[in-house]
């Protein structure tokens, strides 16, 4: 139709070519991710109506990438490709454009002399004109989600669904994954399956956000991987739990988790029950990698001189020790075991001390002292409990624990 | 919406907060600039404004179906929260003089335009001393060491009886020494002729010829200080506890560095033909931030942050006003003597009538 070959005419003059090139050039010193439009997804969050593709590519020839575009004049395929040349430095997605035979080279010129370029007098009726959208053209390329959300269905919908675009858009290639995506194809059958594992709606969103790239994960491949988990025995709960804390997780190949499984039992030690209990109570175990987690075991049993039971004691409480920062942990326990004078099996029962930061651990305990109430012998008189120590708020601590006001723990703090 | 941009618009200025011992300031500054984000993030409300569309639609027409424009109103997407990020991703909060990891104290941070004020503070050299009153007017007998509000002060904790090779408890050790033949008396000796030099050498880097009227004026105003970069000099030293092996002293100085007091205690140490090492060192005041002003951590939000910056607004004008007015007359000084003499009795006159003034408010 001529308003839409007007359209596209006004779009492609005003592309050169060399400043997008110049452009990215500069921008890929930046380190920001940078997203580029192809053709399809071009033409795709142009036309947000099936009617209008109809209409207006009646005369171009079909490019297989898409949904939408079903014409079917093969004699204007020349000029598709000839845009699609202006747009090359751009484009990546040429591999799947119909190679156009020779033979059409003489019906191009034929076409060409057809239809001339229209003129804006030109009289055209009602329902065209009603058609003409007159928005500014989308940018080829750009930093941000935010120049293509209002015109993308796909993104629109994910951003009413709650992922947070801002932050997808940092991740490496993240956008330009969302961009090339179609809500009705791809994206749709991935969230029905994941509400079908039971994350739950609200849940979707930060998912998204912090795993984009499960949407380009094969719908087989997360099905074999849900079946295994479900075939090593755990609930449907329990899965659940754990694909939506730890977002990475279905986007793990079989072969690593079974790896990962098999290393918590042999290496910890733990039987099949603790080793899924402490999975599903920290997934993140599992997509993190095995490196720091084997440090920390060494850690604890030669440097910390805990026994292996003792350590699969507070493994299983608290298994953020194994992820925790090695010279953190290390501090603490020092400060712990040779200042505050706290034996090992008191430890084992408290592991939560390990998780709190050492600076509040000191400013109690010295507060502690000052009062003369610093007593963490169980078998004394007026035995304060390690969990109380760490794990109340101030104001609590303040009235119970140390039976002083908390302006007086204030004032403490200052002469530290 | 406006809440939040309001509320930075607002936060310009200088505060003090009280840096715990083990954290580097840096840190400390990173914390509170992501604290004071948060809470700039939360007070907006997310409003997504609204865009006037005319989409095309079917619509049951005269002739059977027809294509028309109907309007609606959209949400503007581009302008949601989840697109565009967080309203507020950078403060300007910068850190006044600063302290190292091992020592605490008062630690003075400037926001907004309070970091122009920090430069001024800096170039007003004043120094860290002790919480004091106003300087009273026609106090002679007060030594001009004593400069009030001006400076840093430390408390210094020390033990005798050992030596490391970086001056603190928590260094590799060197030496164990006896320690009994040392008293409270020895120490006192040992801190005056400490001031004594350090009084010598403060007079020699101010630049003033002791004999003349300017110089008497300034003495008893408490503004003699040396203006430019000095090596670090200590205006006064005394004893607070002696409980030997450990003592406390609280020092006032310009200039310095933490590790620079440290090695003072291990020099007193060896001048006590003995040793000592330092344990803690705290700063209680920070030019007009004391320890009353800093805020603790579990203070540490948007709330008391303004409070505290609205609280020593004055002060810190005040303050800076005085100081900067010593500084241009110690530039005047240096041009020519007999023109600035005559000048010099004129604004002497006047800032001085000002501060007479000024302590009539406060002594009243």
């Amino acid at each position: 139709m001529a308003f839409w070959a007007r359209q596209i005419s006004i779009w492609c003059s005003s592309v050169k070519t060399s400043n997008v090139a110049n452009s990215i050039q500069r921008l890929r010193k930046t380190h920001r991710t940078w997203m580029q439009l192809d053709e399809l997804s071009v033409l795709s969050l142009l036309c947000t109506d099936n009617r209008f593709l109809q209409r207006g590519l009646k005369t171009y020839r079909p490019v297989s990438l898409g949904s939408r575009l079903q014409s079917t004049n093969s004699s204007n395929g020349q000029i598709v490709s000839s845009e699609s040349n202006l747009l090359s430095p751009v484009n990546h997605y040429q591999q799947q454009a119909e190679v156009i035979p020779s033979s059409d080279t003489k019906t191009l010129y034929e076409v060409w002399e057809d239809t001339p370029p229209s003129s804006a007098l030109e009289e055209i009726s009602e329902e065209e004109a009603v058609q003409i959208v007159a928005e500014p053209p989308l940018p080829l390329g750009s930093f941000t989600l935010r120049d293509y959300v209002d015109r993308s269905e796909t993104l629109s919908k994910l951003v009413l669904l709650g992922v947070d675009l801002s932050k997808v858009e940092k991740r490496p290639n993240a956008g330009q994954l969302l961009l090339r995506l179609d809500f009705e194809k791809d994206i749709r059958k991935r969230l029905l399956f994941l509400k079908d594992v039971g994350v739950e709606d609200n849940q979707l969103g930060p998912l998204l956000t912090q795993n984009p790239y499960i949407l380009a994960v094969d719908m087989e491949a997360l099905e074999t991987r849900v079946a295994y988990l479900k075939s090593k025995k755990f609930g449907k709960e329990a899965v659940a739990r754990m694909v939506s804390r730890a977002p990475f997780l279905l986007s793990f190949s079989v072969e690593r988790l079974d790896n990962r499984l098999g290393f918590f039992q042999k290496e910890l030690g733990l039987s099949v029950q603790k080793t899924r209990d402490l999975v599903v109570r920290l997934p993140r175990l599992l997509t993190g990698s095995l490196e720091p987690i084997k440090e920390n075991w060494q850690v604890c049993q030669v440097e910390l001189g805990f026994r292996r039971n003792e350590i699969q004691h507070i493994v299983s409480q608290i298994p953020k020790i194994l992820t925790a920062n090695k010279r953190k942990l290390t501090e603490t326990f020092d400060y712990l075991h040779n200042v505050m004078g706290i034996p090992h099996h008191i430890l084992t029962k408290f592991p939560q001390v390990f998780n709190s930061k050492l600076l509040r651990v000191k400013e109690r305990h010295m507060f502690l002292t000052f009062l003369g109430r610093a007593q963490y012998d169980p078998a004394q008189p007026s035995y304060i409990s390690l969990d109380k120590l760490v794990s109340m708020p101030d104001e609590v601590f303040c009235t119970e624990v140390a039976k002083a006001s908390v302006k007086d723990f204030e004032k403490f703090l200052k002469t530290l | 919406m406006a809440a939040g941009r309001a509320a930075r618009t607002r936060l310009n200025g200088l505060f003090a907060v009280y840096k715990p011992p083990g954290v580097a300031s840096i840190r400390v500054r990173d914390t509170l600039e992501t604290l004071l984000l948060k809470e700039l993030n939360s007070l907006e409300q997310p409003t997504v404004p609204q865009q006037v569309r005319f989409l095309p639609t079917t619509v049951e027409g005269n002739a059977g179906k027809e294509l028309t424009l109907t309007v609606t109103q959209l949400p503007v997407l581009a302008a949601h929260p989840l697109v565009k990020g967080p309203e507020f991703t950078h403060l300007k909060i910068g850190a006044g003089h600063r302290l190292d990891t091992k020592s605490s104290g008062v630690f003075v941070l400037g926001v907004g335009h309070g970091n122009k004020l920090l430069t001024d503070m800096y170039n007003a050299h004043l120094t860290r001393v002790c919480s004091g009153t106003e300087p009273v007017w026609g106090l002679l007998c007060v030594t001009p060491i004593l400069t009030r509000n001006q400076g840093q002060a430390y408390t210094v904790r020390g033990l005798f009886g050992k030596a490391t090779d970086d001056f603190s408890d928590t260094g590799r050790l060197i030496e164990k020494t006896t320690f009994d033949h040392i008293t409270g008396d020895k120490l006192e000796r040992i801190l005056a002729v400490i001031q004594g030099t350090n009084h010598k050498a403060l007079l020699m880097y101010s630049n003033i010829d002791l004999k003349t009227q300017e110089a008497y004026e300034l003495a008893v105003e408490g503004l003699i200080r040396p203006m430019e970069k000095t090596p670090p000099l200590i205006t006064a030293i005394r004893c607070l506890q002696f409980a030997p092996p450990e003592f406390q002293l609280e020092i006032q100085c310009v200039h310095e560095t933490q590790q620079y007091l440290r090695k003072i205690v291990h020099e007193i140490g060896l001048e006590l033909k003995s040793t000592a090492v330092c344990t803690q060192v705290r700063r209680i005041r920070d030019g007009f931030f004391t320890l009353d002003n800093a805020l603790p951590r579990t203070h540490w939000n948007l709330q008391n942050i303004r409070n505290s910056i609205k609280d020593s607004k004055i002060k810190v004008k005040v303050g800076l006003q005085r100081s900067l007015s010593h500084q241009a007359r110690s530039g005047k000084r240096h041009t020519d003597m007999d023109q600035v003499a005559e000048s010099e009795l004129h604004s002497t006159e006047g800032t001085s009538a000002s501060d007479l003034t000024q302590n009539e408010i406060t002594t009243c």
